[in-house]
């Protein structure tokens, strides 16, 4: 038996084979199929098949995150046909426009467990690696088959090593970690591979922290992404409710593409540039650069901890004449959390605008930037034309450096602002 | 699955954004393939011709892994599209739709605007007719033609429950 990484085992486990190198192509089983608000393209394609038996319907999520609330009249149908699709075939998975961002809806509520195999439609689906799961993003007629015959074609991953060491310097973030990485490694540096993050600052991260981490692999170009699972991910697992899971880890001495290894402690705040996210400088090198508008959301950095960082930023100071911040909680629990903590008043004081939970402005919906434009946003895209006006520009960051460039109005070092 | 064609030769790192637009997403394909990757050749959707073929450099269809960028670029009429390295989102999203895609890198060294290019997608194999340079690439995988033949993932779904049990 030779020593297998994780993406071998996974995939090993959900296609019943075994031996499965790098390279093969299976029949996979995933646990989970996701759909997001474009679920209605995936309930069209099956009236399309004219197939009404489906494989196995508590494997259906469904969750209504990226234009919520309903912005047309379309849209609006887009919704109620979902809604009446799940109510007629039984998905209890099903979360609506109220609930939040579906990557981390479907965490906090227990859907997501180690070991599993995760499709979704969305590519950032590489976040469930968080929890020791393989997620991965597929279209949305691959959904539609797997809803029907159960299986989707999988190829076997090589995989790749990065090990995060030290501790990181103040102001500075695993969103820091992830981006250097990315400038580092480039957009297509761990394309069709499995990641598999380790080390001691990335044993030290919450759970938060390391969907982050595994967000953002696939900016890098990762079929999923991993941490391995530890007591800090059980005791998430627990709060959420998961049960009978079998936490899978790679063996020792797993054979690895290649291994990187990143230094935190000698990292600085990072910003990634106009128009890709590969496009990677430090702070200082673009400090001065005027914004108009901050977004502090997406799935990437809206988590709790998220807010948090941000609100104690921006506490006591105001955002800057003529900036607009945005703050759209990655979720409904996030939000009454923040509420509750006055991390909500916090950011209203400061002159925030609160949205409802959701994808916000990171899909497009609301937060559209005119001609000549800038925003710094948290999320984990900047390509030309994706937050409104083709001549506008988007910056990407950590939630302390976009608080911190909300109160100069410019983007800033964390430092510059804190105490 | 062999394809001669017409080259259209695009760039690299290019995102499923710069083929479709956010502002053309939701517009109906007849409007659509109108504006694919016009903004990196205007000259794409306006001469575009049937059984043409799109070459692009690394990690082609990078970002979103909307399907509507691959039908979008079907729509044109292009026979197949080979690029140095794609994205994988979109290259799943070509085999879902039927759109023969062949990874080839280098083929971006060996080709010019309107050069006839020959593909082979089933073998890997690539001829440019006007220079005479030969590549060849990884032969596809038997379900992966399975799938092109049938016109894409659901039509293959649909037509062999078989394979599918």
């Amino acid at each position: 038996m030779t020593a297998k990484t994780f993406a071998q085992k996974a995939l090993e486990r959900a296609s019943g084979e075994t031996d499965l190198q790098p390279g093969q192509i299976v029949d996979a089983f995933p646990d989970l199929y996701m759909s997001h608000t474009a679920s209605w393209r995936c309930i069209r394609t099956l009236e399309k098949m004219g197939v009404e038996e489906l494989y196995d319907v508590d494997r259906i999520a469904m969750v209504m995150d990226h234009i919520s609330p309903a912005q047309t009249a379309k849209t609006a149908a887009d919704h109620q046909l979902c809604r009446e699709f799940a109510a007629k075939m039984g998905v209890k998975h099903f979360f609506d426009v109220n609930a939040g961002i579906a990557h981390i809806v479907l965490m906090e509520n227990g859907l997501v467990k180690p070991g599993q195999l995760i499709i979704g439609t969305d590519s950032h689906s590489t976040i469930y690696g968080a929890l020791g799961a393989f997620g991965t993003g597929v279209g949305f007629s691959e959904i539609t088959a797997a809803w029907v015959t159960g299986k989707l074609w999988m190829k076997v991953p090589q995989s790749i090593r990065v090990q995060v060491e030290g501790g990181l310097p103040a102001g500075t973030y695993p969103k820091d970690v992830m981006l250097r990485l990315i400038g580092d490694l480039g957009a297509d540096g761990a394309t069709y591979c499995s990641v598999e993050f380790g080390g001691s600052f990335t044993e030290a991260m919450s759970v938060s922290e390391r969907m982050t981490f595994c967000n953002l692999a696939m900016e890098m170009g990762a079929k999923n992404a991993f941490v391995a699972p530890d007591q800090t991910t059980v005791d998430y697992l627990d709060a959420a409710g998961a049960r009978d899971y079998e936490v899978m880890l790679p063996d020792p001495d797993a054979e690895y593409q290649r291994t990187v290894t990143v230094d935190g402690s000698s990292l600085t705040p990072q910003v990634a540039v106009p128009h890709t996210v590969d496009n990677v400088v430090g702070v200082d090198e673009v400090a001065g650069t005027k914004v108009n508008q901050v977004f502090i959301g997406s799935c990437a950095n809206a988590k709790y901890d998220d807010l948090a960082i941000a609100a104690k930023v921006l506490a006591g100071h105001r955002v800057a004449d003529g900036v607009r911040l945005i703050v759209t909680p990655a979720s409904a629990s996030v939000m009454a959390k923040a509420a509750a903590d006055g991390i909500v008043s916090t950011l209203i004081e400061a002159g925030a605008m609160l949205t409802n939970p959701g994808c916000g402005a990171c899909a497009g919906n609301g937060g559209a930037m005119a001609d000549g434009e800038a925003t710094f946003s948290t999320a984990n895209r900047n390509f030309q034309g994706r937050m409104g006006s083709y001549d506008s520009k988007i910056y990407l960051g950590s939630p302390a450096t976009a608080a911190a460039t909300a109160i100069r109005g410019s983007i800033a070092h964390p430092a510059e602002v804190d105490g | 699955m062999r394809f001669t064609g017409r080259c259209w030769k695009f760039g690299d790192n290019i995102p499923t954004d710069r083929l479709v637009k956010s502002q053309y997403v939701f517009e109906p394909m007849s409007e659509i393939v109108k504006h694919v990757l016009e903004d990196l050749n205007p000259a794409f959707p306006a001469e575009v011709r049937p059984g043409d073929i799109v070459v692009a450099g690394r990690h082609f269809g990078q970002s979103s892994g909307r399907a509507i960028a691959t039908k979008a670029l079907q729509a044109t009429g292009i026979g197949c599209v080979v690029a140095d390295t794609f994205a994988r989102t979109f290259y799943r999203n070509c085999f879902e739709i039927g759109l023969p895609a062949l990874a080839l890198d280098g083929v971006t060294d060996a080709v010019s605007d309107g050069d006839v290019l020959t593909v082979d997608i089933a073998t890997g194999d690539f001829r440019n007719e006007n220079t005479g340079a030969t590549r060849t690439g990884a032969a596809a995988d038997p379900f992966l033609l399975q799938m092109l033949d049938a016109g894409g993932l659901i039509k293959l779904a649909a037509a062999r429950s078989d394979l599918f049990a």
